[in-house]
């Protein structure tokens, strides 16, 4: 049988139940890796539940630095009977099934193609503890034990990670180290032969990860708020944002105590709804501080009544939506970019909204500080749109980065000075040509600057009217803003192809790291492709020159309905025959090997496939 | 229409409060309510009680949501920013403002429509969260710019302008409130401004979350025979608890009532709420009791008004968050922003 033999190149998935304490062992497994300088990107797969039903770990092990889902998996580390035949399927040829073999289990519950590794872990455990519960948890890390054995990772690169997990905790830390070591031990003695040093798939020291940092791209998105100066938070809990509020309190908790009084720079309330969170954003919003909310797909169709007054009204807000999957309840633990539509267009009447897409936490930190800038510039809502791919996985990515000398961008706020000195105030006038009209806060003059935040029509002056040619002053000058706001989103980043194409493909989000590898791949087929990552809506001009330049553009998205090309069809009156769709929406993360062979089938479809001299270079 | 200039005549004889303002100031745009609508009552009780305790009205944030009760904001206090926010949801947007800046004083006008129908989650919560508000309803029991569909305040068995009788139970907000924790909590009648104007008095100096609920006649869709909300059948069931006078910050000591008549309710900021009970056992600093009263009058068909319920230990919002004493909107990047040098140590942490 050809056993799989790779080096720092690998797919390891733990297949578990939720609510078995596997989780922190799994990602001890990862970080151990990335400790030797590895580069890794794990992925939880779960299940919206507490306790007891089907979850998944899946660890890409690249040396190369790919840290998209690659397709395929190398080891299966079986952990759960519930979802066996399906695990034991998912193994690739020559692969390795890693399980528990304290009962015996029949010969055709397994494939011949693939190595089998079995350790008896629940009978060693009970035999080695008394108390239940230590006997489950202890179990995870006793297979993390051989695992590290089987696979050349370094003992005391885990012992070290467990003395900083548990700092101060010395009697678990002892009992974890032992567990470490039981588990070594067993697999040394039964699993490993001189003929097989243990697996095929090796770790091996590197320097490959560098000054790179790992986290998840909910906290990274809290910490750009808070860093972006978001001083209330209102939030409802939903499925996959609730860790962005959760870990915005926790950061506030650490960063946003007044030095003197210990009290809080900051407010967060957790509301009653969505529809609630979003009311107290936009009162914030309109009274001057930098306010946000985190929800997902579900919650923004709550607040699209709220979304049209901010709109209309011209309220600063962000808003930071980590999508999931389906409508409805849908898949609310997987992953989509599938809320482009409805929030670009979210609300009645003639709507259109501020998106930002980052790629990584990294981004995600970048865009939500800068969100809040948009939002106070622009004056109006502005979406991060994140997803649980991003949000809910630690992800490597550079380190988070601020310059102290940046000053927050407070928009167009007039103050008691300025209307003091006679200055026109026109609430919903464009004096500037850019279509931002200058607002006041409450509070601030004794008779001059206020006026009446509504919903209804009114003129330059925030006078109710409801003539038309108000209405189309109002409308047109928000269109204008629309348009100086595509000149203010970040620009998307354009990656040209080592030589000259006539191919291009846009994508954005999260699909970033399977398309940075799906882009080599297809370059050592010999398929060529320029490469757009959007980063903002409304669409630079940049945009629309990338298209227009290329003669087919694929648009990779993970939706069904290729909500982004709509979008670019609509917004720049592109033909749509220009724009070819690639599309994942299985709730999976899209990966390279998905990428790579739609866009090869299309490229020979298409009739433009690369002639043979052009691959031989 | 709201555009219609309101001539500001300044009378001679106008006399300017502490703070140099006349009622005038306190004053908006000319009401376009119907001709007699309580509405307008509660407007001029709103001017009347902010001159008289000398606020500055740029101070103020009005805050409404949408029917004819919430396009009042506009009809006083022109000096004030104001904001008609979306149907039911105006005490959201009041938490995110008084969360934002907690030196204003934040006046959330709704009708029953509003807040005891589309609005009812958000007027709970605001109640059990403790934001420091003035919060009126404005109750006609009746849907006005819709022309005259009942509300969930609208009485069982009361008869809407068409005939026909309302076979659902009214939703109370006096009785919600007191049980979610409102920390002020009066009812007055439009049509009562010597018990109105106190009981605002009172809600604005109070310390947390004070609900008044204002019966308010609507001339147009409910003031006929056979309503329950019109302006006959409120005169004749108002049962005031007790007389209320509001002594501002320094309270002058007049002619004692006799002892055991007469309630000092002193607020959080130390002005006084003196009250003549009108009814026995009435405690208005006993919650229970309150909504004792209430029920009990309600099943003799009566309407309680005056002060039913204060805590002068209220506590709001912001205390239970902890904020700093100085508004959020002001805080500016230094107290804001950890700054270079504790995001290198965070992003040494993740390696």
């Amino acid at each position: 049988m050809n056993r799989l033999e790779a080096v720092n190149d690998f797919v390891v998935k733990f297949a578990n139940v939720n609510g078995s304490g596997s989780a922190s062992a799994n990602e001890l497994f990862a970080k151990a890796i990335l400790r030797m300088g590895v580069p890794v990107s794990p992925r939880n797969i779960f299940p919206s539940n507490i306790q007891g039903l089907p979850t998944w770990y899946e660890v890409r092990v690249s040396e190369r630095g790919w840290l998209g889902r690659r397709g395929g998996i190398d080891m299966m580390v079986a952990m759960n009977p519930q979802t066996w035949d399906q695990d034991v399927r998912e193994v690739q040829p020559g692969g390795y099934l890693f399980y528990d073999s304290t009962r015996p289990l029949p010969p055709e519950s397994f494939r011949k193609d693939i190595t089998v590794v079995g350790m008896p872990v629940t009978a060693i455990c009970n035999a080695t503890y008394e108390d239940p519960r230590q006997r489950t948890l202890f179990k995870n890390i006793m297979v993390l034990g051989a695992l590290s054995a089987l696979m050349d990772i370094e003992p005391e690169v885990i012992e070290k990670l467990f003395g900083e997990q548990y700092k101060g905790k010395e009697r678990l830390l002892e009992s974890n180290v032992r567990a470490l070591h039981a588990g070594r031990g067993f697999a040394k003695d039964h699993l490993m032969s001189p003929q097989q040093q243990g697996l095929g798939l090796k770790v091996r020291r590197a320097d490959r990860v560098g000054d790179r940092i790992f986290l998840e791209g909910n906290a990274a998105a809290a910490l750009g708020c808070v860093y972006g100066g978001a001083t209330v938070c209102a939030w409802y809990p939903i499925t996959p944002s609730s860790s962005v509020a959760e870990a915005f309190m926790a950061y506030c908790r650490k960063y946003r105590h007044d030095a003197q009084s210990g009290r809080a720079n900051y407010a967060i309330v957790q509301a009653e709804d969505e529809i609630a969170s979003i009311g107290m954003v936009v009162g914030a919003g309109w009274n001057g501080a930098r306010a946000f909310t985190a929800t997902s797909g579900p919650g923004v169709s709550l607040m699209t009544e709220f979304i049209g007054l901010a709109y209309f009204a011209e309220i600063p807000v962000t808003i930071i939506n980590v999508q999931r999957g389906g409508p409805s309840t849908g898949m609310p633990t997987r992953t989509q970019q599938a809320d482009l539509l409805s929030t670009a267009y979210a609300s009645h009447g003639d709507t259109k909204h501020v998106m930002l897409l980052p790629q990584d936490p990294a981004e995600c930190f970048e865009f939500s500080a800068a969100a809040l800038d948009l939002a106070d510039r622009l004056q109006t809502p502005v979406f991060v749109m994140t997803d649980l791919d991003i949000g809910m996985n630690q992800r490597l990515c550079k380190p988070l980065a601020w310059d102290d000398s940046r000053a927050y961008d407070r928009g167009k706020v007039m103050s008691a000075e300025e209307l003091e000195a006679g200055r026109d105030f026109g609430r919903y006038k464009d004096v500037d040509g850019d279509g931002i009209p200058w607002r006041t806060l409450p509070g601030t003059h004794p008779s001059k600057g206020a006026y009446f935040t509504r919903g209804t029509t009114r003129n330059p002056y925030a006078v109710y009217s409801e003539a038309g040619p108000d209405y189309i002053y109002n409308v047109q000058r928000l269109m204008r803003k629309f348009a100086t706001a595509a000149t203010l989103v970040p620009a998307p980043e354009l990656r040209a192809a080592a030589r000259k194409t006539r191919l291009g493909v846009i994508y954005f989000g999260s699909t970033a790291p399977a398309m940075d590898e799906a882009l080599e791949a297809l370059a050592e087929e010999g398929i060529h492709i320029d490469a757009l990552r959007l980063r903002a809506f409304p669409f630079p001009v940049a945009v629309e020159d990338f298209i227009k330049g290329h003669d087919h553009v694929f648009v990779v998205e993970q939706n069904r309905d290729a909500q982004m090309r709509s979008l670019l069809i609509n917004e720049l009156e592109i033909d749509p025959e220009w724009l070819i769709k690639v599309l994942h929406f299985d709730g999976t993360p899209i990966t390279a090997r998905y990428i790579t062979e739609a866009i090869t089938k299309h490229v020979h479809a298409l009739a433009v496939a690369p002639r043979r001299e052009r691959i031989v270079s | 229409m709201t555009y219609i200039a309101k001539p500001r005549l300044h009378h001679p004889s106008l006399v300017p409060n502490k703070v140099g303002y006349t009622r005038r100031d306190y004053e908006g745009k000319v009401s376009t309510l119907c001709a007699g609508c309580g509405h307008d009552s509660i407007s001029a009780a709103i001017v009347q009680a902010c001159w008289e305790l000398d606020i500055e009205p740029h101070r103020v944030a009005k805050l409404s949501g949408i029917g004819c009760s919430s396009k009042t904001p506009d009809y006083f206090l022109g000096a004030s920013h104001g904001f008609n926010t979306v149907h039911g949801r105006m005490p959201s947007v009041l938490t995110g403002a008084a969360l934002a800046n907690r030196d204003l004083l934040y006046l959330g006008i709704s009708g029953d429509g509003d807040s005891a129908s589309i609005g009812i989650g958000q007027f709970a919560h605001a109640m059990r969260r403790g934001v420091r508000m003035v919060y009126i309803v404005e109750n006609n029991g009746v849907y006005g710019l819709t022309k005259g569909q009942f509300s969930a305040t609208a009485d069982r068995g009361s008869k809407s302008k068409k005939g026909v009788v309302n076979p659902e139970n009214p939703v109370d907000l006096i009785g919600l409130a007191l049980q979610l924790g409102a920390s002020y909590v009066g009812r007055g009648f439009s049509g009562d401004k010597a018990q109105l104007v106190p009981l605002i008095k009172g809600a604005v100096r109070h310390g947390g979350a004070a609900f008044i609920d204002v019966i308010s006649p609507c001339v147009a869709f409910n003031n006929h025979a056979g309503s329950t909300r019109s302006y006959d059948h409120v005169r004749e069931h108002n049962e005031a608890v007790a007389r209320i006078d509001f002594i501002d910050l320094a309270p002058e000591v007049t002619a004692d009532p006799a002892p055991g008549e007469v309630f000092e309710l002193k607020q959080g900021d130390g002005s006084l709420m003196r009250l003549r009970k009108l009814h026995d056992g009435y405690d208005p600093t006993d919650r229970r009791a309150a909504m004792n009263l209430v029920q009990a009058l309600s099943e003799q068909g009566e309407i309680a008004t005056g002060l039913l319920y204060a805590d002068p230990e209220a506590r709001d919002l912001h205390q239970a968050l902890d904020t700093v004493e100085q508004p959020l909107n002001q805080l500016q990047a230094d107290r804001l922003c950890p700054g270079a040098d504790v995001l290198a140590r965070i992003n040494a942490g993740l390696r």
